[in-house]
C-alpha cells in the first residue's frame, strides 16, 4: 500500500509528518473545572480537544460490594467533533474508550471504592465519569484518560439532605474525592518496525496494532487493551511497556 | 442622495452588514443590492476599486467546476467505470472511456487501473445542475499518483498557494526539493524526504491561514530560508502548470 | 426589584463570542451568556444521506442540539435525544433557516450540531446565536445572522435573559427569541407561562433591543477572527 509505504519512510528517517520525533507528545495542556459538575477538566493535545466532566449520585450498592461506591465511565463521541462522528448509540471506538478508561481506574482502585460508602448495603456514592471530545485530531484514548484523572481530582461532594438525596440548590462542599493510585494511560503504536506515541489520524488509520497502557506513578500497570490485528512478541510488548512507562511520568508532571 | 461608503478596504465584511449606501456603487460577487444598500452576503475581505465593491471569499466548501484540475481519491469501482471522492458535497464519476485509451474488455478488472484508495490528479469536464460531475484522465500531466502524501487546505487558498504565474509552489519546491501538485479542490500531493516534506507542508499551511494577508510572498521566503537553511534566491516559475 | 445573580431587570448576563474554535468543523462558535456555554459546529455542505431526503433545489439544514451528560447543574443529563432536545432542535433549524441560501448545493445537506457544556437557562437562545456565528464561519451565503435572547416575566416584572434559577426554581414566564436584525422580524418565539398580550407586545420589543447587543458581539467576533493586523 503505497500510503503505508510512504509513512515508513518517513518515520524510517526519525520523522512524523508533523515534524516530531517518533517519541514525542504534541503540547499537552490541563484546565481544570471547566463545568457546573462535581468535576471536570478539559485537556488539549495538540488540536485535539477533549472535556470531561465527572457527576456524582447517590444509590445502593451491588449487592456483591455493599461498602463499595460505584464507578461508571462513558463516552460520547458526539458528531460536533469529527466528520467521521455519527449520532447515536455508542460505537465500538466509544466503546473501547470507555472501557479503556474505566479499566485503568477500577484495576487501581484509583478512586478508593471503600471510602464512597454512605451506609454499607444501603447508600453508596456513585461517581459517573463522561468522556466528550469537542475535536478529534488522533489520540482521543490518552485524553480521555488525563482528563479523567483531572477531572476526579478537582471532584467535590455535593450536600446530601437529610432524606438521604441530593440538595442539589447548595453549592458544593469542599470535601474533595480522595484518590487512591492516580493512574495515566499512555497509546503506543506500532507502524512497520517503528513504535510511536500521540497518532494524529493518519497514524491511526495505518497503524499494524497499539497497546493502551495504564500506569501508576509507581510504574505499575494496571490495565492494558491491544488493538489491530497484527500479533506482537513478547520482546515488542516489553518495549512498549517501557515506553508508556516513561511517557505517562511526563504527562503525570503537565497533571501536576 | 449621496454615496456613502461605510466600510474600508481590506476590512472583514459579515453577512448582513451594509458596507454602502447610495446607488453609485456597483457589488460584486458576494454582494447583494438592496435597494440603496449594498450588503455582504457571506464573510470575506473587501476590497474597493473605485466604485466597484468586491468580496474575497475566505471560507466554504469546494464546488466543482468544468476545466478544474484537481485531486480526487478513488472511493467506489462502478460496472463502468469509478467513483471518485472530489472534496465537498458532490463526487465525480469517471468513466472508462475517459479513464484509458486501452480497449477494456466487459467484466475486466477494473481495478487494475485504479483501485480503491487511490489518489488521481484528474480533470473535470462536465457538472450538471443537478452537480453530477464527470472528469477524465486524458490530458498533458493527468495520471494516478504513486507514493508522497496528501495535504488539505481550503480551496479558497489555492490561488494563493499557486502563486502567480505558479510562482509560489516553484519557490516551495525548489526550497525544499519536493514535488508538488496543487488541485483546485484544495487537496495537494507532497512527496519529497521527510524532512523537507515537513517544512513544505508548514510553508503551505502558513500561507493558507495567512492568504489574505499583504506581503505574503516575502513571508514565506523568510520562512523556507529560516527551516531549509539556504538562500532562496529563485524569482518563480513562468506559466507554472501541474 | 434585584435579582437573584445580583441585576437589575434589564441587565444581561456578561457575554461571550468566539469563532474558530473547532478545527475539523467547516464553521464553528462559542457563545456563552453567564454560564450558560454552547458550541456550535458546521459541516458541509456535504453529500446527504439517506439519499430519499434530498432536495433537488437546495441544499438542506438540520440542527441539532445536545446538552452534554455533565451540563446541568444537579443531576446528570442522560444521553441519548430526549423529546425535549429534538423539539428545540426543530425551532433552532426555523430559527436559522430564513437567514440562509443553499441553492448553490443542491442535493446536499448542511450539518449543525449544538453542544452545550454547561447549563444555566437560556441554553437553546445560545445555541441558535452559536450556530449563526459558526455559519458565516462556514462562508456560506446569508441575509444576516440570527441573535437570540431569553426574555421573560417574573413577581410581574420584566426580565431579560433569564438564568436557570429564575425559569426553573422560581418559575419566571419563558420567552426565547431571535431576531434577524436587517429583517427586523422574529424567527423564534416560544412561551411558557403566563402574560397579557400588551405585556407580550412590550417584552418583545425590549426583547429586539437586547438581541441588537448581542448581533454587535457576534459580528466582531467574525471580524476578529479574520482580522487583518
Amino acid at each position: 500500500m503505497a500510503e503505508k509505504e510512504h509513512i515508513l519512510k518517513s518515520l524510517k528517517a526519525g520523522v512524523r509528518y508533523d515534524g516530531r520525533k517518533l517519541l514525542d507528545y504534541r503540547e499537552v495542556s490541563v484546565e481544570p473545572n471547566v463545568t457546573n459538575a462535581e468535576g471536570s477538566a478539559r485537556v488539549k493535545i495538540g488540536d485535539t480537544e477533549v472535556l470531561v466532566g465527572v457527576k456524582l449520585a447517590v444509590e445502593e450498592p451491588y449487592p456483591d460490594t455493599p461498602e463499595e461506591g460505584k464507578l461508571m465511565v462513558n463516552t460520547e463521541l458526539r458528531p460536533i467533533a469529527s466528520p467521521d462522528f455519527e449520532s447515536g448509540p455508542p460505537g465500538e471506538q466509544a466503546i473501547d474508550i470507555a472501557r479503556v478508561v474505566d479499566r485503568g481506574l477500577r484495576e487501581s482502585k484509583a478512586l478508593a471504592p471503600e471510602k464512597l460508602c454512605i451506609k454499607a448495603g444501603e447508600k453508596v456514592w456513585s461517581v459517573m465519569i463522561d468522556v466528550v471530545p469537542l475535536n478529534d485530531a488522533g489520540n482521543i484514548l490518552d485524553a480521555a484518560s488525563i482528563g479523567a484523572l483531572a477531572a476526579l481530582k478537582n471532584t467535590r461532594f455535593p450536600v446530601v439532605k437529610e432524606d438521604g438525596n441530593i440538595d442539589w440548590e447548595a453549592e458544593l462542599t469542599d470535601k474533595k474525592l480522595e484518590l487512591g493510585k492516580e493512574p495515566i494511560e499512555v497509546t503506543v503504536l506500532k507502524i512497520g518496525e517503528f513504535y510511536i506515541v500521540d497518532p494524529i489520524l493518519k497514524e491511526e488509520e495505518l497503524a499494524d496494532t497499539s497497546i493502551t497502557i495504564a500506569v501508576s506513578k509507581e510504574g505499575l500497570v494496571y490495565a492494558m487493551q491491544k488493538r489491530g490485528d497484527s500479533p506482537l512478541s513478547v520482546d515488542e510488548i516489553d518495549k512498549m511497556v517501557e515506553i508508556a512507562v516513561k511517557k505517562s511520568g511526563e504527562l503525570r508532571k503537565i497533571i501536576g | 442622495m449621496t454615496d456613502k461608503l461605510k466600510i474600508k478596504n481590506k476590512e472583514i465584511a459579515v453577512p448582513g452588514e451594509v458596507l454602502a449606501e447610495g446607488m453609485g456603487f456597483v457589488p460584486s460577487k458576494g454582494i447583494s443590492r438592496e435597494n440603496d444598500k449594498l450588503v455582504a452576503e457571506q464573510v470575506g475581505m473587501i476590497g474597493i476599486e473605485g466604485k466597484v465593491i468586491k468580496l474575497i471569499s475566505l471560507r466554504g466548501v469546494y464546488i466543482p467546476k468544468a476545466g478544474d484540475k484537481i485531486i480526487a481519491k478513488v472511493i467506489d469501482v462502478l460496472m463502468t467505470g469509478w467513483r471518485l471522492d472530489i472534496r465537498g458535497p458532490y463526487s465525480a464519476v469517471l468513466s472508462m472511456k475517459d479513464a484509458t485509451s486501452d480497449f477494456i474488455q466487459r467484466g475486466a478488472d477494473l481495478t487494475q487501473y485504479f483501485a480503491l484508495g487511490d489518489y488521481v490528479l484528474t480533470k473535470i469536464t462536465n457538472v450538471t445542475s443537478q452537480k453530477l460531475v464527470d472528469v477524465t484522465m486524458k490530458g498533458p500531466g493527468l495520471r494516478k499518483l504513486k507514493g508522497g502524501r496528501i495535504l488539505k487546505v481550503n480551496s479558497h487558498k489555492v490561488p494563493r498557494v499557486i502563486g502567480k504565474d505558479g510562482s509560489m509552489v516553484v519557490m516551495i519546491k525548489q526550497a525544499t526539493g519536493c514535488n508538488i501538485l496543487v488541485g483546485q479542490n484544495g487537496w495537494i500531493w507532497l512527496d519529497g524526504e521527510p524532512k523537507q516534506e515537513v517544512i513544505a507542508e508548514k510553508a503551505i499551511k502558513k500561507i493558507e491561514s495567512e492568504a489574505h494577508l499583504s506581503g505574503l510572498t516575502d513571508r514565506i521566503k523568510d520562512f523556507l530560508e529560516k527551516q531549509t537553511k539556504k538562500k532562496i534566491t529563485v524569482e518563480g516559475g513562468k506559466n507554472e502548470k501541474n | 426589584m434585584k435579582r437573584t445573580d445580583g441585576r437589575t431587570p434589564d441587565q444581561m448576563r456578561p457575554i461571550k463570542a468566539e469563532v474558530g474554535v473547532i478545527p475539523n468543523a467547516d464553521g464553528s462558535a462559542m457563545f456563552s451568556a453567564g454560564k450558560t456555554i454552547a458550541y456550535a459546529a458546521v459541516y458541509g455542505p456535504r453529500e446527504m444521506y439517506p439519499r430519499f431526503m434530498q432536495n433537488p433545489k437546495q441544499g438542506v439544514l438540520r440542527c441539532t442540539y445536545n446538552m452534554m451528560p455533565f451540563s446541568g447543574h444537579g443531576d446528570r443529563v442522560r444521553p441519548g435525544g430526549s423529546r425535549r432536545s429534538k423539539e428545540i432542535s426543530a425551532v433552532t433549524e426555523n430559527a436559522l433557516r430564513p437567514v440562509l441560501d443553499l441553492s448553490d448545493y443542491p442535493n446536499a445537506a448542511v450539518d449543525v450540531f449544538i453542544e452545550l457544556t454547561q447549563t444555566d437557562g437560556g441554553t437553546r437562545c445560545a445555541g441558535i446565536t452559536a450556530a449563526a456565528m459558526a455559519l458565516a464561519d462556514a462562508g456560506l451565503k446569508m441575509k444576516d445572522l440570527v441573535s437570540a435572547m431569553s426574555m421573560g416575566m417574573l413577581e410581574g416584572e420584566m426580565v431579560v435573559d433569564i438564568n436557570g434559577t429564575e425559569d426553573c426554581v422560581l418559575g419566571a414566564t419563558d420567552v426565547p427569541i431571535a431576531l434577524i436584525p436587517n429583517m427586523d422580524k422574529i424567527s423564534l418565539l416560544q412561551l411558557d407561562g403566563e402574560i397579557s398580550r400588551e405585556t407580550l407586545k412590550k417584552l418583545l420589543d425590549t426583547g429586539k433591543k437586547k438581541c441588537l447587543e448581542i448581533y454587535k458581539a457576534q459580528q466582531n467576533a467574525l471580524k476578529e477572527k479574520y482580522k487583518v493586523d
